[in-house]
């Protein structure tokens, strides 16, 4: 085990290496050199007085910003004699079953493509280039297939693939095992009731109650002290003035950590956007154009499961009905950014490739299919849709979403033990369960309706879709505030905890699903808040 | 106040009347639509509907009615009617664009151009033919520019054209298709030609419009509630000024777009105000949408005014208007139209329940049970807006009158906690007794 010095100055070392290739390096050398004229600037204390001009002139504050960021994208710190996979993954049967899954998901994508006689990617012919771009704003109008080689490839069943479909991914998940673990020994009283198998550390509630401490009884949070009766005064008012000051000092940090509780409506598209690091500089409106003429020039097979995902889902729902075209917009190009395989090296993943035709095997003829490694599922631009309420400038939601994506959304569909990962949180929704509601998980399990069976859905998802825009937006201020998503895992079972009165009324799995078919209702910080700091240990 | 009756009084017709004040346990209604209000009707308690020619205490009527039966009608003192009898003095396009250019001549010269800019929420509007030189004239002052032209008293956006050409709208009375029709039309209906706000607020490139609920009591003094809940009607194609024979881009009426080829009637076209709202406030900061909503505020008011002294102002009547406003992209909300009879027919099961709340509170504040002491600020989702003066959220005293922060008592798109407010207000319907 590297000690803590060496373990520092290795992460200095990698994030200074990181940041040389940035915009934002040579700006600031730019400023540096051109400050040279000031007055203020005297020979003899040169660096000093440098060092004191970026500060002023808020140079420094983005540098910060810009450390911050890398810290959150850092891959896990490992032993130098371990194999990269190690930083991906650490345990092995994690990766094995990860990989596993993968070797389905391509195979029918390869299946997909041969059956159905499409290319996974085409050039698209200066006529069809040309209406795309006229049409780009508005691509919702069209029929899901127009823009695709296969018109008909969208009301295509097969596209109902194992790829496509949630329902396989828990599947995965719930066969996980161990090798290691020899789990035959365990009283019965100890064992797990729930589907996950595998021993994960999990929090118990006085863990969480010292982690998320700003959520607590007595501390103000937005969503439960900004309610109509509570005079603003108490709460909201100063909450507010110092969510301004955040955003005027530009404090990344110090944004992650107000966001805890609570973004005010006004302010959050701003304050997101600071905790991510996510600016709108020329580079990164070019970096979006750029993939923009990615999209004109090629159509890719994948762009059918983004179609059809978003006339299924986000064209359906009664609010992000109007944010159509904007997921189009994002997700294509999402599709086609390679910058996204940097968080590889962090993901258990592996960005499926694909071979120039007749090359199989040989490397040099080796792609990345998709160019960004992720292959779009059912539900997935459900990941879009709510940040299409805070932001409307294409490039502005294509970055907020590219970063909100390599920090948390990837770990809800890839397999690995992470404690934002979909294991590990469906694992603590079910040890929360079961240690706080017996009764409920036993009743659920002996009528056949296991509650992650139910509960599976809403975390992969994060719950979009299934709360209410303000709702999820309150929730997802949490996300970004203690950077993980173990909120997601106390949500769901604090949903379960708040209808335990019906739920033990029912008898069967579809009244399970029935009590809990609709969320739409519910406010989450008083769901959660009396989960966490009102429950009897 | 209230009168207060001996026990036992039987009023003329045999019904009886509740011991305290001027309320019912009873009360017969007739109602002329088959839609929400029926329900809401036929659920009140103590309610029970009239055929025919009976009896009635409470109507709600459709105008026809109201136009054919409303002179030969005596009304007891406590009846109530949902229509004012000249209504169209606000309703109807042409009789709304004159009583507020008027209003706001009668302002500039009182209170000075400032005060009369107050009233610059309609776009340029003539009525034709009789104003047809005046239009002629701006039109000519602004090429280029696209204008809708609507028809007087016809609702559910039917016969409403753009044009951007005098030609086109000299060809439409030129055209021999529709010379017939045309030829009885011109003869009973007036049109408007409207100048068209080109830059619409766009959400995701879609334009909307605002329908917003004003209930009005009485105009003089003029005392009007508005309503928390509304919502924000989409087009389901995305908007541009190139195709500006496309009907569906640019009428956002819910009657329009039902017919448009990629309606899905599954697919809601609406946001509740709570949405838009929240939607806005997101994009643009609180001081920015807050200042919106008072210039939203501002509207009602205004045009209220400019026909209160044209209103036949009768005791018996009250009326729920249906406000069209839309939104341009520098954030100014402008009047497209008032309607009298605004659509109860509900487009979904969310949209039910809104428009059964805003109907329950609707009858909550006619009061016909008299459970309201008259100084309420609220009832369920309403809040009074106007009362022969503004209304504001603080109690203004001697203490406070100094302050110069005063915020009205409007809170349109924010939280509607009706059910817990009315508990708190009133009391349980009165028992029907029997003497």
């Amino acid at each position: 085990m590297m000690d803590e010095g060496t373990e520092l100055s290795l992460t200095i070392a990698q994030i200074v290496q990181r940041l040389k290739a940035t915009h934002l390096h040579s700006q600031i050398e730019r400023q540096a050199k051109e400050c040279l004229h000031r007055p203020e600037i005297q020979l003899e204390s040169l660096k000093e007085d440098v060092r004191n001009f970026l500060k002023a002139s808020g140079w420094e504050r983005k540098l910060q910003n810009a450390v911050y960021r890398e810290l959150h994208v850092q891959p896990l710190p490992s032993h130098p004699a371990a194999p990269p996979e190690h930083a991906k993954e650490p345990l092995a049967y994690m990766r094995k079953a990860q990989v596993n899954w993968e070797k389905r998901i391509l195979k029918s994508l390869n299946s997909m493509c041969t059956e159905l006689g499409v290319p996974l990617a085409r050039k698209r012919p200066a006529v069809e280039q040309k209406e795309l771009t006229n049409k780009w704003n508005e691509m919702g109008t069209d029929e899901p297939g127009k823009w695709t080689s296969s018109q008909s490839i969208c009301s295509d069943r097969r596209l109902n693939t194992p790829s496509y479909s949630i329902s396989h991914d828990s599947q995965v998940l719930i066969s996980l095992r161990n090798p290691n673990h020899d789990s035959s020994e365990e009283a019965s009283a100890k064992s797990h009731w729930g589907l996950i198998q595998v021993p994960l550390h999990d929090r118990d509630i006085p863990q969480m109650r010292e982690a998320y401490s700003e959520l607590s009884l007595t501390t103000g949070q937005l969503g439960i002290d900004d309610h109509t009766h509570v005079p603003p005064d108490l709460f909201e008012s100063e909450h507010t003035r110092i969510g301004k000051k955040v955003v005027n000092e530009q404090d990344s940090a110090a944004a992650q950590q107000y966001s805890r509780q609570g973004c005010p409506t006004g302010l959050r598209a701003d304050l997101w956007a600071l905790i991510l690091n996510s600016t709108n500089e020329p580079e990164d409106v070019m970096h979006y154009e750029q993939l923009k003429a990615g999209v004109i020039h090629h159509d890719l097979l994948v762009d059918n499961l983004i179609y059809k995902d978003v006339k299924l889902t986000a064209s359906n729902d009664d609010y992000y009905f109007v944010f159509e075209d904007f997921l189009y917009q994002v997700l294509l190009c999402f599709s086609r950014d390679t910058a996204v395989l940097e968080h590889f090296s962090y993901n258990s993943a592996t960005p499926p490739k694909s071979y120039i035709q007749g090359k199989v095997g040989v490397e040099e003829f080796a792609v990345v299919y998709p160019p960004n490694g992720v292959i779009p599922f059912h539900g997935f631009s459900m990941y879009v849709a709510p940040l299409c309420f805070l932001y409307n400038e294409p490039s502005k939601l294509y970055s907020v979403f590219r970063e909100m994506y390599v920090r948390y959304f990837f770990r809800l569909h890839s397999v690995s033990s992470s404690t934002s990962g979909i294991v590990s949180l469906c694992l603590q929704f079910e040890r929360l369960l079961q240690t706080h509601l017996p009764q409920l998980f036993y009743h659920l399990r002996e009528i056949g309706a296991q509650p992650l069976r139910i509960a599976f859905k809403w975390m992969v998802r994060a719950f979009s879709g299934y709360l209410s825009t303000d709702q999820l937006l309150l929730l997802w201020d949490r996300i970004l505030g203690y950077d993980s998503l173990e909120i997601v895992a106390v949500l769901a079972a604090a949903v379960f905890a708040f209808r335990a009165e019906n739920l033990m009324e029912v008898t069967s799995l579809t009244s399970a699903e029935a009590v809990l078919a609709d969320l739409s209702t519910l406010k989450v910080m008083p769901l959660i808040q009396i989960f966490l700091f009102a429950t009897v240990i | 106040m209230s009168k207060n009756k001996t026990a036992g009084y039987k009023g003329p017709y045999g019904y009886q009347k509740r011991r305290e004040g001027d309320g019912r346990s009873c009360v017969r209604y007739k109602c002329g639509l088959t839609n929400t209000i029926q329900d809401v009707l036929r659920q009140r308690p103590g309610w029970m509907e009239v055929k025919d020619d009976g009896e009635w205490d409470f109507n709600w009527c459709d105008v026809g009615w109201l136009r054919e039966n409303f002179d030969h009608s005596y009304m007891e003192e406590h009846v109530r009617i949902c229509h004012f009898r000249n209504h169209y003095e606000l309703t109807r396009k042409n009789l709304m664009v004159k009583n507020l250019k008027r209003y706001r001549k009668t302002l500039e010269r009182e209170a000075g151009r400032i005060e009369a800019s107050k009233c610059d929420f309609f776009p340029r509007t003539f009525e034709l033919p009789s104003e047809y030189h005046l239009f002629v004239e701006e039109f000519k002052r602004s090429p280029g520019s696209t204008w809708i032209m609507k028809p007087v008293a016809r609702s559910q956006g039917k016969g409403i054209f753009l044009f951007q050409k005098l030609k086109d709208i000299m060809d439409w009375k030129k055209d021999g298709s529709r010379s017939e029709e045309q030829r009885d039309e011109t003869q009973v209906e007036s049109y408007v030609a409207q100048r068209y706000i080109e830059n619409p607020y766009l959400i995701s490139g879609r334009k909307f419009d605002l329908r917003v609920y004003v209930l009005v009591t009485s105009y003089i003094p003029l005392k009007a509630w508005l309503y928390r809940d509304g919502f924000a009607r989409f087009s389901s194609t995305r908007f541009s000024l190139t195709s500006i024979d496309d009907q569906y881009v640019h009428l956002t009426n819910v009657a329009v777009q039902k017919t448009a080829p990629d309606y899905d009637p599954e697919k809601g076209c609406k946001w509740q105000m709570q949405q838009l709202r929240r939607y806005l406030t997101a994009r643009h900061g609180t001081e920015t949408i807050e200042a919106l909503f008072k210039d939203v505020d501002n509207i009602f008011v205004r045009s209220l005014q400019s026909v209160q002294k044209v209103i036949i102002n009768d005791k018996h009547c009250f009326e729920l208007y249906g406000y069209d406003i839309l939104l341009d992209q520098d954030l100014k909300p402008w009047l497209i139209e008032v309607n009298a009879s605004p659509s109860l027919t509900a487009s979904s099961q969310e949209d039910y329940e809104m428009k059964c709340c805003l109907l329950e509170d609707t009858l909550h504040i006619v009061d016909m049970e008299g459970r309201l002491t008259g100084r309420e600020k609220r009832v369920g989702g309403y809040d009074l807006m106007w009362n022969d003066g503004p209304v504001y959220r603080e109690d203004v005293n001697l203490e406070t009158l100094g302050s110069a922060c005063f915020t009205a008592n409007t809170h349109l798109g924010c939280v509607n906690d009706r059910k817990k407010q009315l508990r708190q207000l009133l009391k349980p319907f009165p028992s029907k007794k029997r003497i």
